[in-house]
């Protein structure tokens, strides 16, 4: 196994404060800041390797090896269900996932419930775990026109501020599950990568209880 | 001509290697139909990895299956009723849902069970040649080693409801500590209890340093039983090649409504995840209406492939070209001729597309000329 530790950032503002954790737990690889194309960036001497995935792609990294730790959303590992290590909750990209639907939105039980919604899986589990009937409406974007235009009765969806919703008249029904970025680990590289995986986490929960 | 052995592939050694680790230690080849009956997995499906199975309907109407599994066949078809125990070995394909793309994929494995009246024996020698099989693919493997009985006495004495049990497991399956914690605090269970369940978890590694760190945790809180048993086992191969790569690790956590007792799963450096899973499963056996245990694992030839050191750049070493009207005896004897060199060779009319070969000749009358 390459004895370089790879690690997979997410792309974007979360990403940025990721790597600044990181790099304020002795995991620093100074020409991450450098303004250039490059995808791959290396400290040799620390044996540490950074790229910048698109962050819902971390996981996938991850559980299939290409890299042996990395930082993802909690809504990703909760949709996919990947194979791995979950080690820290790194308490921030805080938001939630929620139930939103038209203000004036009536639950009718005797009607089958349509979902518009990016994450099926975690939809499909919620509703299953009421035993409500639904039917699924998958989009990959603007998730909140889906209620407006009546193609959906409420949406599953991530939401931060809320302000997206309140300027189109909708509203959380219920909270889902709290969502934040959580640092994971590929099981094999956990094995025989211990030592700098342990190293890294034992320092970022310190920071993380300062 | 001698006829060359084609070198074989890393799979290929692997397999050659456990046939002959499992019957040199007794156990028989166990030979079964790609087909089963889909009730048997329908009545068992969540000791399936994926509960999607490719059905159909056989000649007479009966709904049949591809087997997803070889477990629950050698169940189903070996008597337990005899003296002594039931030791097979299989060679097969299973067939499973992808869980990236939906579609089914076609996996060999490798694996045994061993059936009947266990003792620690038993479970030592099946644990020891799951730890070989990890070591005939690759000398830095590492198996992790649960104990079930173990980690479901903790639970009990920590008093975990029984409803929140599953995603308790799931979290340690999963190190995912940080939930954990806030499950069992949601449950109200005491601190000193979650801070003990937290240190039962953090105890991983060699069991020669686990164990004794374990049994100053659990002594008076559960029974020793499982633990003993563990250190009966480990203990017993702890001078041999297969006890160096047993690590504890309660991470692992299969189906409990199945399994018992001592699970594991190993892993090699080269594969991003475990390539041998198995346990012991007297719960399914019981549920099968089985009157004895059974332990067992699988090796997941899928992934060797990975391992090949040898990549192959070409399809054939060398495409051998000839003329109209050339003659078959020149033909045949300027192929025999590179054969005769060791090389592979692909005799062709016009030079084949989407073919990659190292060298390019024709054959021009009686003599062969290299083109590229």
């Amino acid at each position: 196994m390459n004895k370089m530790l790879n690690i997979a950032l997410p792309k974007g503002r979360l990403g940025e404060k990721v790597y600044a954790m990181f790099e304020k737990a002795g995991f620093e690889c100074p020409s991450i800041r450098e303004n250039n194309r490059k995808l791959i960036f290396e400290n040799a001497e620390k044996g540490i390797r950074y790229f910048w995935v698109k962050p819902s792609d971390v996981a996938i990294y991850v559980e299939r090896g290409a890299a042996d730790i990395g930082v993802a959303g909690k809504d990703i590992l909760l949709e996919y269900e990947p194979d791995i290590y979950e080690l820290l909750d790194l308490n921030i990209g805080k938001c939630r996932m929620a139930v939103a639907a038209k203000n004036d939105f009536y639950d009718d039980p005797q009607r089958t419930l349509r979902v518009a919604t990016k994450f099926a899986n975690i939809a499909a589990q919620h509703y299953r775990a009421k035993g409500r009937d639904i039917d699924i409406i998958h989009l990959n974007g603007s998730i909140e026109l889906a209620p407006i235009l009546d193609l959906s009765d409420v949406i599953v969806d991530i939401v931060e501020t809320g302000t997206t919703l309140k300027e189109n008249d909708l509203s959380v029904v219920e909270t889902v599950v709290p969502i934040s970025a959580r640092l994971i680990a590929n099981k094999a590289s956990y094995k025989f990568k211990s030592e700098p995986i342990d190293k890294l986490v034992g320092e970022i929960a310190a920071q993380l209880e300062a | 001509m001698m006829m060359q052995d084609l070198p074989l592939s890393f799979r290929e050694n692997v397999i050659n290697k456990l046939r002959s680790l499992y019957s040199t230690s007794g156990y028989s080849l166990y030979k079964m139909s790609k087909f089963e009956e889909y009730d048997l997995y329908a009545r068992n499906k969540d000791f399936l990895i994926s509960d999607r199975v490719i059905t159909f309907l056989d000649t007479n109407g009966k709904l049949m299956a591809l087997k997803p599994d070889v477990t629950l066949s050698i169940v189903k078809n070996t008597r337990d009723d005899m003296s002594g125990l039931q030791k097979v070995y299989y060679n097969e394909n299973v067939y499973r849902a992808s869980q990236d793309d939906r579609s089914f994929k076609e996996i060999p494995q490798v694996g045994l069970e061993c059936l009947g009246e266990l003792d620690d024996y038993s479970i030592c020698e099946v644990l020891e040649l799951a730890a070989k099989s990890l070591l005939c693919i690759s000398q830095e493997g590492i198996l992790d080693v649960s104990h079930l009985g173990l980690l479901s006495a903790v639970l009990d004495a920590i008093e975990v409801p029984a409803g929140k049990r599953e995603t308790l497991l799931n979290f340690i399956g999963e190190k995912n500590t940080h939930e954990m914690l806030a499950l069992c605090r949601s449950c109200e269970i005491a601190s000193e209890k979650i801070e003990l369940l937290k240190q039962v978890l953090a105890a991983n590694g060699k069991p020669d340093v686990v164990i004794p760190k374990l049994r100053s945790l659990l002594d008076g809180v559960i029974s020793m039983d499982a633990l003993n048993q563990l250190e009966n086992i480990t203990a017993a191969l702890s001078d041999s090649p297969a006890g160096q790569v047993l690590r504890i690790d309660f991470s692992v956590v299969d189906d409990m409504r199945y399994y018992n007792g001592i699970v594991f799963k190993g892993y090699v450096p080269s594969l991003p995840s475990s390539i041998l899973t198995g346990g012991q499963y007297d719960k399914l056996m019981k549920k099968m209406k089985r009157k004895s245990g059974a332990i067992g694992f699988a090796v997941y030839l899928d992934m060797l492939e990975r391992m090949d050191l040898v990549r192959r750049s070409f399809d054939v070493d060398t495409v051998l070209l000839y003329e109209e009207g050339a003659s078959l005896p020149a033909i045949r004897a300027a192929a025999e001729a590179i054969r005769a060199k060791g090389e592979s060779v692909m005799v062709q009319p016009k030079a084949p597309e989407n073919i990659r070969y190292r060298n390019l000749m024709k054959l021009r009358g009686e003599e062969v000329v290299i083109l590229e």
